[in-house]
């Protein structure tokens, strides 16, 4: 803990490490400035990998780490990249984190990643990650991006959560694989809507539904 | 013959990229508003799929397996490129949008107008570097990666041009506030995936 406010009076004669500014990066992106639910991005890892909680989890984590890591790299060559070839250094970037990554999740979690199959090599096309670049990194400081990107990988992840919590309870009758309707004593029978595509674009319609009637954002 | 049509016909309708695997939603949700910018979007998609899942394949067969390149002599026969496949990959798909992209401007500056900062976001459309991991996933051989490249080029402009016949008539009805615009669509997409599940019917 004291180490911890030591930095921050270090960086105060410019900005404080953790300003309202700063805070609004990461709380935003949970609500109001959603990846997925208001910017639109990254939906095509949302859809699939929500059948069951886990890889859900795994893949938001994976989503944040190379989020954030590729912010502050970009951030910090933003003024030496020229702009006609920035998508190929942005692409290479990413998929230099997205490689880490993946041989990380081959290293540890071999079933999982089996599991998200080519989704994880996705998450270098994954609009997400190139949208934060060419709209926050490209014009920030590395510190402001790594939250922005930790705020972005975090509304993604929430949103992943809360499709794949219902996905699994409703279609698999369980949670993080432990049967609950069997532990409570009910006999349930999973519905198999919830595990098919068509499930989870209907779902997400109704996540989308319910957030947007809270925070009263409209589309015209 | 008969198992290159089957996987056509496979990947245009029942491993359909939007409805079965929901890669290149973002674009998918973004450029469907009008049919016409829609299915330049679909063209643009089908050639460049046709022409990278091809290329990226004598790449992975010629270079990324474990022990391909051997053709450069027998020092070479124990490398393994393996950990490369994810840049190499983007890197060819990148490398390939940026000519359809001059290719457009140059024969179709109406089309390249409308289609704007989607047509160099096909490089980030999951739909390609999907269909090239698909395609190593599967083992498939040199004319199924083609015909499988095409196929799913094909269907997934399929989908956006449906998509988008349905959201021009979705401006006269009277969608409830809070849902309108994007999460209409998302309930519109799930009932059309629901449709091409009877495709799953089919045995092939």
């Amino acid at each position: 803990m004291s180490t911890e406010t030591a930095v921050v009076k270090e960086v105060k004669k410019s900005e404080p490490l953790f300003s309202k500014k700063n805070k609004k990066l990461v709380t935003n992106p949970l609500d109001i400035d959603n990846p997925i639910t208001v910017q639109v991005l990254g939906i095509c890892s949302a859809l699939a990998v929500t059948t069951q909680m886990k890889p859900a989890f795994i893949m938001a984590l994976s989503l944040t780490v190379v989020t954030a890591s590729s912010n502050v790299v970009i951030s910090m060559m933003r003024n030496t990249i020229p702009s006609r070839i920035r998508i190929i250094v942005q692409l290479a970037i990413v998929s230099l984190w997205v490689t880490l990554v993946s041989e990380l999740l081959k290293a540890y979690v071999y079933d999982v990643s089996k599991q998200l199959s080519v989704f994880v090599g996705l998450i270098i096309t994954n609009c997400i990650v190139m949208g934060r670049l060419e709209a926050y990194a490209m014009g920030n400081k590395p510190w402001p991006s790594f939250l922005d990107g930790i705020g972005n990988g975090l509304g993604y992840g929430m949103i992943l959560m809360i499709i794949a919590f219902f996905r699994e309870l409703l279609g698999g009758g369980s949670i993080f694989g432990y049967k609950v309707f069997e532990a409570v004593g009910l006999d349930y029978q999973g519905n198999g809507l919830m595990l098919l595509p068509a499930g989870a674009c209907i779902l997400v319609g109704l996540v989308i539904w319910v957030q947007r009637s809270i925070n009263g954002y409209r589309e015209h | 013959m008969e198992n290159l049509i089957s996987i056509g016909v496979r990947s245009i309708f029942i491993d359909n990229m939007i409805f079965a695997y929901f890669l290149g939603m973002c674009s998918f949700l973004a450029v469907s508003k009008k049919v016409s910018t829609a299915f330049g979007l679909g063209v643009a998609v089908i050639f460049v799929l046709g022409i990278t899942t091809p290329i990226n394949w004598l790449i992975q067969t010629y270079m990324l397996t474990p022990g391909a390149l051997s053709w450069l002599g027998a020092d070479f026969a124990s490398v393994d490129l393996g950990f490369l496949q994810f840049i190499i990959f983007i890197a060819v798909i990148a490398a390939m949008v940026q000519l359809t992209e001059m290719a457009v401007e140059r024969f179709s500056p109406a089309l390249y107008g409308a289609l704007g900062i989607f047509l160099p976001l096909i490089a980030v459309n999951c739909a390609i570097l999907g269909g090239a991991l698909f395609m190593v996933n599967r083992s498939y051989t040199l004319p199924e990666a083609t015909v499988y490249g095409l196929g799913s080029g094909i269907g997934w402009m399929l989908a956006i041009v449906a998509l988008a016949g349905v959201r021009e008539k979705m401006r006269y009805s009277d969608v409830p506030g809070p849902l309108r615009g994007l999460g209409i669509t998302f309930i519109l997409v799930g009932l059309m995936s629901l449709g091409f599940l009877s495709f799953l019917g089919f045995s092939l």
